[in-house]
C-alpha cells in the first residue's frame, strides 16, 4: 500500500485500486495543484503531449502500478508509480476554447511526470 | 481457412491473416499456448458485449445503494452482479442535469473491454481521438447529441491504468419499469458518453 | 525572420500516435463487422497477457510500443488489427518466443498448404 507522505498535514490520500506492489511514497493529494513536466523524451510514454506543460488538480490516487515505460521495455515497472486523475480546465489547455468556461479533462498521470504548481 | 465466395472460388489470405494463423500454429506447436486455450481466449471475446454494461447500468438506476457503491469502486459492484472484468480497474462516472461525462483513449484504444467488448471503429479513429478532447460538444454534435453549453463537459482520456464506463441519466417516464426493461434503453454509445439512452 | 521548422525533431518528440488535440475531420460513426481473424487477434491478445489466469507471455505496454514503432504511414494505413498482429508477432520475436526464421518457414508452410488446398 503507498505510504502517504503527512509532513505538511496533507488530506491523506487513499488509493481506489491499492494493491501489495512496492512502490514510491505518495507524494500528492486530492485538491493539490500540480504542473505536468514539459520533457519530450523517447521511449514508451503515456503523458500525452497536449498536457505537458499545464497545470491541474489532483482529483484522486487511483493507486501505484507498474511503470508501463518500463514495461514496455519487457522490465517489471517497479517499484510501482503513484498514479493519479489529474483535472485540468479545459480552457487552461487550450488556447481560445469555446465551451462552458468550467469544461474539465480528466487524465491519468503517473507521479514522475508531476510537480507541485 | 479461407471463405468460399459466392462463385465458389477461394479467396486468399492477405498478409496478415498469414500472419495470425502461423503465429497461432507456431505458439500451439511449440507448446506456448495449447489450443483449448486459444479456443477458451476466443470464447470469451465473443461472450463480451454492451449488454453486460447496460445491465449494470440499469441497476444503478433502480438502486440508489448500487449506484453509490458503482461509484465508489466500480470493479468490486460489478462483480456483484455475477459480471466478471479481469484485469480491469473500473471507474464509473455519473451524468447528470450539470454534468456530461465523455471516454476518448487519445494514445491508442483503452475501453473496458471485459465489459462491453471490442470498441468501434469510431472510437479508434484519428479524428475521434484527436479532436474529443479539445472540442467535444462539436464531436458530440457529429453524433448528434447536443449537450447545452451551461452543462459541465468532463472529458476522461484513459492514459494508464484505469477503465471508464459512463453512467447515463435515467431517462424521463420509466417509473416502475423492470432492470431488464430499462437495460434495453441503454446503448453502447451511452456508455461511452456520446449518445444519450434510448427514450422511454 | 521564418523560424526553420525543425523536422526530424518534429517527428520525434511527438510521436505519431499522440494524437490528442491534433486537427482532424469529422468523426464517421463508422461501424466495423469484426471478421473472425480479427476476433482471433484479440482472443491471442487476451490469452498472451495472462488476463484469463494463464501464463503471462507478455504485455499490454509491448504491444502499444510496438504498434507506435509502426512509423506515421504504416499506423495509418494499416487496420486495427493488422497493427495489432503485426505488433504481437514482433513482441514474440523480440522476447524469443519465435525467430524469425521459424515465423518465415511457418508462412510457407501455411501458404502452401492452403493453395494446395485451392488445387483441389
Amino acid at each position: 500500500m503507498p505510504q502517504v507522505s503527512d509532513k505538511r498535514g496533507a488530506r491523506a490520500a487513499r488509493p481506489q485500486y491499492p494493491n501489495d506492489l512496492p512502490s514510491e511514497p505518495v507524494r500528492f493529494a486530492p485538491g493539490e495543484r500540480v504542473h505536468v513536466r514539459q520533457t519530450a523524451p523517447l521511449g514508451h510514454i503515456r503523458t500525452p503531449f497536449y498536457i505537458r506543460g499545464c497545470r491541474g488538480t489532483i482529483e484522486r490516487l487511483c493507486g501505484a502500478f507498474p511503470n508501463p515505460e518500463e514495461l514496455a521495455q519487457q522490465r517489471s515497472g517497479l517499484p510501482a508509480q503513484p498514479l493519479y486523475r489529474v483535472r485540468f480546465l479545459q480552457k487552461d489547455v487550450w488556447p481560445g476554447y469555446r465551451g462552458n468556461p468550467a469544461d474539465v479533462i480528466e487524465i491519468e498521470i503517473f507521479q514522475h511526470w508531476l510537480e507541485k504548481a | 481457412m479461407n471463405k468460399r465466395d459466392d462463385l465458389g472460388k477461394y479467396e486468399p489470405l492477405s498478409y496478415f491473416q498469414l500472419m495470425e494463423v502461423s503465429l497461432r500454429e507456431l505458439l500451439v506447436e511449440k507448446g506456448v499456448v495449447t489450443d483449448h486455450a486459444v479456443r477458451s481466449a476466443l470464447e470469451n471475446v465473443r461472450s463480451r458485449t454492451p449488454v453486460r454494461g447496460a445491465r449494470v447500468v440499469a441497476r444503478a438506476w433502480c438502486e440508489p445503494q448500487y449506484k453509490a457503491r458503482l461509484l465508489e469502486n466500480g470493479t468490486r459492484a460489478v462483480e456483484d452482479l455475477g459480471l466478471d472484468v479481469p484485469a480491469t480497474k473500473l471507474v464509473v462516472v455519473e451524468n447528470t442535469p450539470q454534468v456530461h461525462n465523455v471516454i476518448v483513449c487519445t494514445l491508442c484504444s483503452c475501453y473496458p473491454r471485459m465489459l462491453l467488448g471490442i470498441p468501434p471503429e469510431w472510437y479508434k479513429s484519428r479524428n475521434y481521438r484527436s479532436r474529443v478532447v479539445r472540442e467535444p460538444r462539436t464531436v458530440l454534435a457529429e453524433f448528434g447529441t447536443k449537450i447545452p453549453k451551461r452543462v459541465q463537459i468532463r472529458v476522461h482520456d484513459s492514459t494508464a491504468d484505469m477503465r471508464y464506463l459512463v453512467l447515463p441519466m435515467r431517462p424521463k417516464g420509466t417509473q416502475g419499469w423492470s432492470e431488464e426493461r430499462l437495460a434495453s434503453l441503454v446503448t453502447r454509445d451511452c456508455m461511452i458518453g456520446v449518445s444519450l439512452p434510448k427514450r422511454s | 525572420m521564418a523560424k526553420r521548422r525543425n523536422l526530424p525533431e518534429l517527428l520525434i518528440a511527438r510521436s505519431h500516435h499522440d494524437m490528442g488535440g491534433r486537427p482532424a475531420g469529422k468523426v464517421k460513426p463508422l461501424e466495423h463487422d469484426v471478421e473472425d481473424w480479427e476476433r482471433r487477434v484479440d482472443a491471442m491478445m487476451v490469452l498472451l497477457t495472462g488476463v484469463l489466469g494463464g501464463k503471462r507471455l507478455m504485455t499490454v505496454d509491448e504491444l502499444r510500443k510496438n504498434i507506435e514503432a509502426l512509423g506515421p504511414e504504416a499506423y495509418d494505413r494499416m487496420s486495427y488489427y493488422e497493427r495489432w498482429v503485426t505488433s504481437i508477432t514482433q513482441t514474440m520475436i523480440q522476447r524469443g518466443v519465435i525467430t524469425t526464421d521459424e515465423l518465415s518457414r511457418k508462412m510457407e508452410q501455411v501458404k502452401a498448404r492452403l493453395e494446395e488446398a485451392c488445387r483441389k
